[in-house]
């Protein structure tokens, strides 16, 4: 939606230097809760990595530590080779955006965005003339397509014009790090993709360092290079989408990055056996005891043979898009299984399944 | 309602309705509305209350101000005890006024931003003004810096006389006005919380750039609010004032304290052409107060729909 071709590319506006930026073994604590535990994390230049993970899971303490709002209690974060956790807040000159938009209310959309740049009188020894300062801020203003509204205050936008202002604002001071706090949480389904869309494109004009934190992560596979699955302070995983999706390295992971199934399993030999009958599924390579088999609905097939699968009765059918979801209670234990099956597909009664894809977690 | 030929909506829509309207469009009453009698009854009750306890008052203040004539009036206002404790009020005023206003902002900051021990603590001793009749505070700035006092010896004899002299009166409409400001600023600061100032923060915007660019202009109306507040007051203390002030005419007399002492010496005229002067003042901060609260609502309204 920003690709409109304004003819401020890369070439038009100054962007500034993005860096790498690398955390080295952090941790904090408010009080005796500890929010991060010896985190070490690393975005390369021009990379938008997602820290994505529950509330509470501490990713928005690490965003507000890179930005300088929070000092770690142990622990460094470097921005290239450059050792930020000596810089200030204003001499880190990132740019971020709140989830509330954190707008200055008292002012337009255009004093907004020259804020950043008016309160920074010297940059590299050079004072911004009056005119510089103008022209930039008319630079951004089109580039996030809010031409026109120059002179309206903050109450009087749309939340997806304020977020707009937001990044624009976050964007004049040339940020070495783009730094992005649950930026669409407060806004509809539909301004969310527009804008989600939208960040992407500018991501890919601008070449922004970007760490992006989420719960949704929908929103993380969609828009990240790579996303880092955070969990009570720690970091579990960090990939490329592909690889979070199809190499989980944790049950957490597994869990919550979509829609999943868990059975109680035994492998025995490589074979992994539910309730006493082996799964006619390829070898495993674990070793032999107890074990959750991990798969997610949209890797189900209908099996022929129920003897080497796992077979229920079907407890629910409905249509979900252009798929029937399945909701199956399976074995002596009455476990619960989702399938999705091609809507034409509607079984009743006994149906036994197998996992076309699958993880084996440990219980 | 949509009847062929029916009058357009809003000459439908007045208040008697149309004469040919059934009953039930005609009175669109909501379920929590009133009976008409009992919400006439209420407002006539407020109006008489309010008309015998103040508007009755300040017009019998105007009506004796003026009883004399106006040239009896601005005579009175022009004598020169009466000017002497014009000029002492504004000078109260003048020196309490913009201490307090500093000292709210700073206290509001503080409990609204940070986490601290005693935070408790102080918001209690803010509050501590509102609870202590301000003759209590009169007596112990007696106790402190009077002749027998605690201070009082050691400060005079540096020649500096605070009780029975302008200190004094400063200190205790100090005292009495300390909580106007901050009650009115710490609440607001606690709603709008931290993220603006650390927006500007990460913006470069230095401490006092935050402060001056961002946090005291999110907070003006409030502000302003809370010093028109703490000006009345200061301008109107009697119990505190009395007694520190000694009452030394043409000296340590401020206005209400001039009207008092004019009063006891039956001199009507001249008590309330003073008091019409007061009374004109809280005339002002109301109306200022009133514009100022429909300001606040405007542009709450404005940013409350996030």
């Amino acid at each position: 939606m920003w690709s409109a071709d304004d003819g401020a590319g890369r070439g038009g506006l100054d962007w500034g230097e993005s860096v790498a930026v690398r955390l080295e073994d952090v941790s904090i604590a408010f009080g005796v809760a500890a929010a991060l535990r010896g985190v070490s994390v690393e975005a390369e230049p021009g990379e938008l990595l997602a820290l994505l993970g529950p509330s509470g899971s501490g990713k928005t303490t690490l965003l507000r530590i890179v930005a300088g709002l929070l000092t770690p209690d142990s622990g460094r974060v470097w921005f290239g080779e450059e050792d930020a956790s000596r810089l200030s807040v204003q001499q880190r000159n990132v740019g971020m955006v709140f989830q509330h938009y954190a707008l200055f209310r008292h002012m337009t959309v255009y004093d907004n965005i020259a804020f950043g740049l008016r309160v920074r009188r010297r940059r590299g020894g050079r004072a911004l003339s009056r005119a510089e300062v103008d022209a930039r801020v008319r630079a951004l203003i089109e580039l996030v397509q809010l031409q026109g509204l120059e002179r309206r205050y903050p109450a009087q936008l749309s939340g997806g014009q304020r977020q707009r202002v937001g990044l624009a604002r976050a964007l004049a001071i040339r940020p070495r790090v783009l730094l992005l706090d649950e930026p669409f949480g407060a806004l509809d389904a539909k301004v969310r993709r527009d804008l989600r869309r939208g960040l992407r494109e500018l991501h890919d004009r601008t070449g922004h360092t970007t760490l992006f934190v989420t719960h949704d992560q929908e929103e993380a596979l969609e828009l990240a290079d790579r996303v880092a699955v955070m969990r009570d302070g720690r970091i579990e995983q960090v990939g490329t989408p592909g690889e979070v999706l199809d190499r989980p390295a944790s049950r957490f992971v597994f869990e919550f990055i979509g829609e999943s199934n868990l059975l109680p399993v035994e492998v025995r030999g490589g074979v992994v056996e539910w309730e006493g009958r082996a799964l006619a599924l390829p070898r495993a390579e674990r070793r032999d005891g107890p074990a959750l088999l991990a798969f997610r609905p949209h890797d189900v097939d209908l099996a022929a043979a129920p003897e080497a699968a796992i077979d229920g009765v079907v407890v629910a059918s409905r249509r979900a898009g252009a798929w029937r979801r399945l909701e199956l209670e399976v074995g002596r234990g009455r476990a619960r299984l989702d399938a999705y099956v091609p809507q034409e597909v509607a079984p009743t009664g006994r149906v036994a399944v197998l996992p076309r894809a699958w993880h084996l977690f440990d219980p | 309602m949509a009847e062929r030929g029916a009058a357009p909506p809003a000459a439908g829509g007045g208040a008697q309705g149309a004469p040919r309207a059934p009953a039930p469009a005609r009175r669109r009453a909501s379920p929590v509305a009133e009976p008409r009698a009992l919400k006439w009854g209420l407002t006539a009750v407020a109006v008489l209350v309010l008309g015998v306890l103040l508007l009755l008052p300040l017009a019998v203040a105007f009506f004796q101000a003026l009883s004399g004539g106006v040239g009896a009036y601005v005579a009175s206002l022009l004598d020169p005890e009466a000017r002497s404790a014009i000029r002492l009020t504004l000078l109260v005023a003048a020196i309490a006024v913009p201490l307090n206003a500093v000292f709210g902002v700073a206290a509001a900051w503080a409990v609204a931003k940070f986490e601290f021990r005693g935070k408790s603590l102080l918001v209690t001793l803010i509050d501590l003004p509102f609870s202590v009749s301000p003759v209590i505070a009169g007596m112990v700035y007696l106790l402190l810096f009077g002749a027998q006092g605690f201070l009082g010896p050691f400060l005079q004899s540096r020649g500096l006389q605070v009780v029975f002299a302008v200190p004094g009166i400063v200190l205790a409409t100090l005292f009495v006005t300390v909580p106007f400001v901050a009650r009115e600023l710490i609440p607001l600061m606690q709603e709008l919380g931290n993220e603006d100032e650390e927006a500007a923060l990460t913006l470069g915007a230095r401490g006092w750039q935050v402060f001056s660019l961002v946090t005291l202009p999110n907070v003006r109306w409030g502000l302003l609010y809370g010093v028109l507040l703490c000006n009345a007051r200061a301008m109107g203390e009697f119990g505190a004032a009395s007694v520190v002030s000694g009452h030394i005419r043409g000296q340590t007399n401020t206005i209400p304290l001039q009207v008092e002492v004019l009063y006891n010496e039956y001199n009507w005229v001249a008590a309330f052409a003073l008091a019409s002067l007061l009374a004109l003042l809280s005339l002002v901060t109301l109306v200022i107060k009133a514009v100022l609260e429909r300001r606040d609502v405007l542009s709450k309204a404005g940013h409350v729909v996030r």
